[in-house]
């Protein structure tokens, strides 16, 4: 954080100042560590295993939160009892299929429940549907429509054409989705025991399956001493409960690993069992590491997502294409909390988006949205370009030639383009790569054979124009303009906006003068008629004015919605994006609050404003016990003002303001009062923290161990060696090395991690081309411990080569102490730091080889995240080989290490030696 | 040298001035010299002050962007922020190079296919020939169902990535016309 995020570290500063603990776990020792209270060096990709050693000692010494769990979280909720945890299944959970790498989550339920269906209240007629999330209706669907398994296999044989059955497909484009609107539960009623004595409550449950986490085990999977683990454990203990809370802060440290959304769920659990959400001071917090990346997933430029967190629409069966049907699969009228009012968020999207042309009786105009198929993330799209069934590519402020993962890949697909458009501030690697790309160098492309038509059109810097960052915290923040954009510069509201009037324009007329066509109707029904100035620049607020939405009939007609809550579904309002709505209350752009924060509370509610309904702490309803009273004086933030029967506090409070903590709701009530007042979780159906998922997630109900795809040590927990879902591309161009005990993994002997520098920032775009940066950090590096330099011969200052099952790189080195040799079951693990700022080019002002070309497309199943924190290599003194020679070397390495398209791509392992998945009845 | 002149040359010393004068932590007047005194800040001759945010990291650290002659001439910490309190990165700090760098592309280029080197391209042009290619390769990779019959409404030859420091709006705006063009292949830095 020190390093990534220094100026948010002066909080963490002033924290210890005031007696707080600060304790940093990384591979490496950096500047936070410098100033932590300890350190704990941990090996990459064994996180799970931390954090559950952490449950199992909280769990197993009394420790937790009881009062809080209790009340707040679902430990008490009673499961099927055919659930069956994955000690009894070496390695998977209840429900697993090998053939197509998924599960039937249908065990994985509630008791009482079945399967949860997609469409509202009806759970019992998805019964067992075999659908891999079988919650959302959208996986299981694709089961559903007889398509799914009896076309499977071709992922997890390892076919050639790496080809994935579409039931898996389906289920996995619908994952991500889930992680925005919350899994839909079918109502809220469970079944509880707050004794917490049923074996199959989630808390005896979740004691089971941790019981394994020992210290002992902790240090064979991560290498991290029992005393310095335990010291660890004490102090997130001490510092939770009444008076104290502790926070967990994580970056694309966490995120980039085959098991990312499992690694924030341990992390979940630990913060519920501890009473540490919606609390000052707790919470999980993502250092998000772009200006507005935040707003990027909530404002998605995402393929699976509309705006505020809607799913984009999977394939339906004729007949079944309604609007009706699709909000149906993302909230049940029956279920908990705000997302019962599913309908209006999407039609007030749907007015935004089609205006007039949106009417009831043509469902709102809701067919005009293309429908998904199952994944079309990046990485299925980059190998769609190599089968040339992609065309054109629009790169905007992005250089996946550097920063995406399988650099060479990136670079193959662009070659295979008709035409690219890149959109940045400088010449970056993505925009030459046919000049001067690697592959240029290494004869693998040549400039003459590349058909691709670039268009380089360069951006408008954020001075140069006006608009919005939603930064870490939620909070939207106005940036004004403050000159012209020079030259040819222009904003992407300026390209976006006239591409699309000039296709309006044509497509108004007709190829051949015969009008439009039936697929043009939602280009020329769309609202796009935004107000442009003098240099054609289009209004930003007039924008984030319709994002906000506005009242289109009635008394308050024309005038800017205040809140979400003043949505209908029935047509009567607009608003592009539910969870902004708010941002322009009363008619005042919120965003552009300047307030400064030494004239307001510690809070500071007027700097900016926060999504959604400017609250800074999501779920502060917890921040109160479960009468309303605030957990202690020195905890206060939201609490109940029994005089004024109303939530009040320091804070916006995340809860219906005139719930009482006493009220209980009806049975069969739904919606904000099907809440009741000790319901804090409130976009959860059930109403409480989730210490066990019993949907919404594709890779099972707790986070559980897996090695990384690529690792030199097997799993310590069970002979299933990496997550048995994960989203694997057997390709000839996309080799992993073999991992554990396979024969050939000493070849990749070492583990290698990526990371930022103070100085640069992702892909080097906006630092690499910056004379103050570009001096301040001149050249790609690796870190490697004197251990691993005297074992390899790497002198500091001279050069490494490191070698990974798709390439070799070189770096400079610098043998340091802050890479700590760790002891892993036995051995000895070394494991390599790579800075990833750097791509070879000609333009920028520094270039190297980059750190993402060593690593393969291997990804989390849940939102196809990219493994990209951990893999395995070699590592040689001396410059890499050049031109053909450096194809050779790699190629010798795969030879020597006996890969082949089925090494690591075996998602159930052992392979051929699998105890039958049990699916329970 | 006069022995007058070796005093007033003693005495000027930075460090006398230091242990003699009113200035013991040499942190103001005693370390002023004339040359400082006759500099004036880029930031005090500015024509205005704009507030901006830092485009790098997602902290969301507060600017001032100092403008003179409708040029920026300095950018530094917003000091009223209550997440930054005045203080910038490395980053942050040097982002007024990102705007000034003399080294900043500002015109459009161009490599035809087969191409060896850029060429260049007026604005307008470049603008009617994306569209071009956008509507052309829609039109040819239109799919109104898919294998089995059902209503799909998309294209699959369209994609785009994009950065996240792009602005909300901007962001809106893309996946606006993406959606409605039919072109589901859109994704952002969110996922990478």
């Amino acid at each position: 954080m020190a390093e990534c995020h220094p100026v948010g570290f002066q909080w963490v500063m002033e924290a210890k100042a005031r007696g707080a603990t600060v304790i940093h776990v990384d591979p490496r020792f950096t500047r936070t560590s410098a100033v932590a209270d300890r350190h704990v060096a941990i090996r990459a990709g064994s996180d799970i295993a931390f954090l559950g050693g952490i449950v199992n000692h909280i769990l197993s010494t009394d420790s937790y939160f009881r009062e809080y769990v209790v009340a707040y979280t679902n430990a008490a909720t009673i499961l099927r009892d055919d659930f069956v945890d994955v000690d009894d299944l070496d390695g998977v959970f209840s429900g697993y299929d090998p053939e197509s790498g998924t599960y039937d989550t249908a065990t994985w339920q509630y008791r009482g429940r079945t399967s949860v269906s997609a469409a509202a209240g009806e759970e019992e007629q998805i019964r067992n549907s075999g659908g891999a999330d079988g919650d959302t209706g959208q996986g299981g669907d694709s089961q559903q429509h007889g398509h799914g398994s009896d076309q499977g296999g071709g992922r997890h044989s390892g076919g050639e054409d790496g080809s994935q059955d579409e039931a898996s497909q389906g289920a996995r484009g619908a994952g991500h989705e889930l992680g925005g609107h919350g899994a839909n539960l079918g109502h809220g009623q469970v079944d509880r025991d707050e004794t917490l004595q049923d074996p199959h409550c989630v808390f005896q449950v979740l004691k089971r399956h941790y019981a394994r986490y020992t210290p002992e085990m902790v240090q064979e999977v991560c290498g991290v001493p029992p005393e310095d683990f335990l010291a660890v454990c004490r102090a997130v203990v001490e510092n939770s409960g009444r008076e104290r809370t502790t926070a967990w802060v994580y970056s694309v440290g966490w995120t980039h690993h085959t098991v990312g959304v499992q690694y924030i769920r341990g992390a979940a659990v630990i913060q519920l069992l501890l009473g540490n959400m919606g609390r000052p001071g707790g919470g999980i917090l993502a250092l998000r590491g772009h200006a507005s990346i935040q707003g990027s997933t909530d404002i998605p430029t995402l393929f699976n997502l509309l705006p505020g967190y809607l799913p984009m629409p999977m394939v339906q069966e004729h007949g079944s294409d309604s609007l009706a049907d699709y909000v149906a699969t993302i909230a049940s009228p029956q279920q908990k909390g705000f997302w019962t009012a599913a309908d209006a968020y999407t039609v007030s999207l749907l007015k935004a988006y089609w205006g007039d042309a949106a009417q009831p009786d043509n469902d709102f105009c809701y067919r005009y949205i293309p429908k998904l198929t199952g994944d079309h993330g990046t990485y299925q799209t980059v190998m769609d370009m190599l089968d040339d069934t992609v065309e054109g590519y629009f790169l905007l402020g992005q250089n996946p030639a550097v920063g995406s993962a399988h650099g060479r890949m990136q670079r193959l697909a662009m070659s295979h383009l008709k035409w690219l458009v890149v959109r940045d501030l400088n010449l970056i690697e993505s925009a030459t790569f046919w000049k001067d790309g690697p592959e240029i160098h290494t004869g693998e492309l040549r400039t003459e054979d590349i058909g691709t038509e670039v268009f380089f059109l360069p951006a408008a810097s954020h001075v140069e124009k006006d608009g919005t960052f939603t930064q870490t915290q939620r909070l939207l923040q106005w940036h004004h303009k403050a000159v012209e954009p020079p030259g040819d510069c222009r904003s992407d509201l300026h390209f976006f906006f006239h591409l699309g009037r000039m296709m309006r324009e044509r497509l108004a007329r007709g190829e051949d003068g015969s009008g439009p066509l039936e697929r043009d109707r939602p280009l020329l029904d769309l609202v796009w008629d935004y107000p442009v100035d003098e240099h054609g620049e289009p209004s930003a607020d007039a924008v984030l004015r319709e994002i906000n939405g506005v009242h289109l009939s009635g008394d308050k007609a024309g005038q800017p919605l205040s809140s979400y809550t003043e949505m209908k579904p029935d047509g009567s309002t607009s608003g592009g994006c539910w969870i902004y709505t708010g941002v322009y209350a009363d008619g005042v752009n919120q965003s552009q609050r300047r307030k400064p924060g030494q004239d307001q509370s510690w809070v500071a509610p007027e700097w900016g404003w926060a999504w959604p309904s400017n609250r800074r702490t999501l779920y502060n309803r917890a921040s109160a016990d479960p009468q309303g009273r605030p957990w202690s004086e020195r905890k206060a933030y939201v609490w109940w003002d029994a005089e004024k029967r109303t939530w009040t506090g320091h804070d916006v409070p995340d809860f219906p303001l005139d719930t009482a903590p006493d009220y209980r709701p009806e049975p069969g009530v739904g919606g904000p009062k099907g809440l009741a007042g000790d319901d804090p979780f409130i976009m959860q159906g059930d109403g409480k923290g989730w210490l066990y998922a019993p949907t919404g997630l594709l890779d099972g109900p707790m986070p559980t161990h897996y090695e990384p795809q690529e690792s030199p040590v097997s799993n310590g927990l069970y002979r299933q060696q990496a997550n048995p879902t994960r989203q694997v591309f057997p390709r000839p161009d996309n080799p992993s090395g073999p991992s554990g005990d396979e024969p050939g993994a000493q070849v990749f002997p070492y583990v290698f991690t990526t990371y930022r520098l103070t100085e640069h920032h992702t892909a080097g775009g906006m630092s690499r081309w910056l004379p103050y940066l570009s001096e301040l950090q001149p050249a790609f590096f690796c870190e490697v411990s004197p251990a691993l330099a005297a074992e390899r011969g790497l002198e500091n200052g001279g050069w490494a080569t490191i070698v990974s099952a798709r390439t070799a790189i070189e770096a400079r080195v610098l043998v340091t102490e802050r890479m700590v040799p760790l002891r892993v079951n036995g051995r000895t693990v070394h494991q390599v730091g790579l800075p990833y700022h750097w791509g070879v080019g000609s333009d920028a002002l520094t270039t190297g080889d980059s750190a993402n070309d060593l690593f393969g497309v291997t990804l989390d199943p849940n939102v196809h995240i990219q493994e990209t924190k951990v893999a395995t290599c070699d590592v040689r003194a001396g410059r890499r080989p050049t031109g053909a020679d450096l194809l050779a070397l790699v190629a010798e390495y795969q030879r020597r290490a006996g890969i082949t398209l089925a090494t690591g791509n075996q998602q159930r392992t052992p392979v051929g030696d699998q105890p039958s998945p049990l699916t329970g009845s | 040298m006069a022995l007058q002149d070796i005093r007033r040359t003693f005495l000027s010393w930075p460090v006398v001035r230091q242990l003699t004068g009113s200035d013991p932590t040499g942190r103001g007047a005693a370390v002023v010299s004339d040359h400082t005194r006759a500099v004036t800040a880029r930031t005090e001759t500015a024509d205005r002050v704009v507030q901006s945010i830092c485009p790098y990291c997602a902290v969301g650290c507060g600017q001032r962007v100092y403008v003179k002659d409708e040029k920026v001439v300095q950018i530094e910490g917003d000091h009223d922020s209550p997440i930054s309190r005045g203080r910038l990165c490395p980053k942050g700090s040097a982002s007024e190079q990102l705007v000034n760098n003399p080294g900043r592309q500002i015109k459009i280029l161009y490599r035809r296919p087969y191409g060896t080197e850029w060429e260049s391209l007026d604005l307008d042009t470049a603008m009617q020939m994306i569209t071009e290619r956008v509507l052309d390769t829609r039109a040819r990779t239109w799919q109104a169902t898919d294998d089995q019959g059902r209503d799909v409404n998309r294209t699959l030859g369209i994609a785009g990535l994009g950065g996240a420091t792009l602005d909300n709006e901007e962001n809106y705006l893309i996946k606006k016309i993406f959606t409605a063009m039919g072109a589901i292949q859109i994704e952002n830095q969110a996922r990478i």
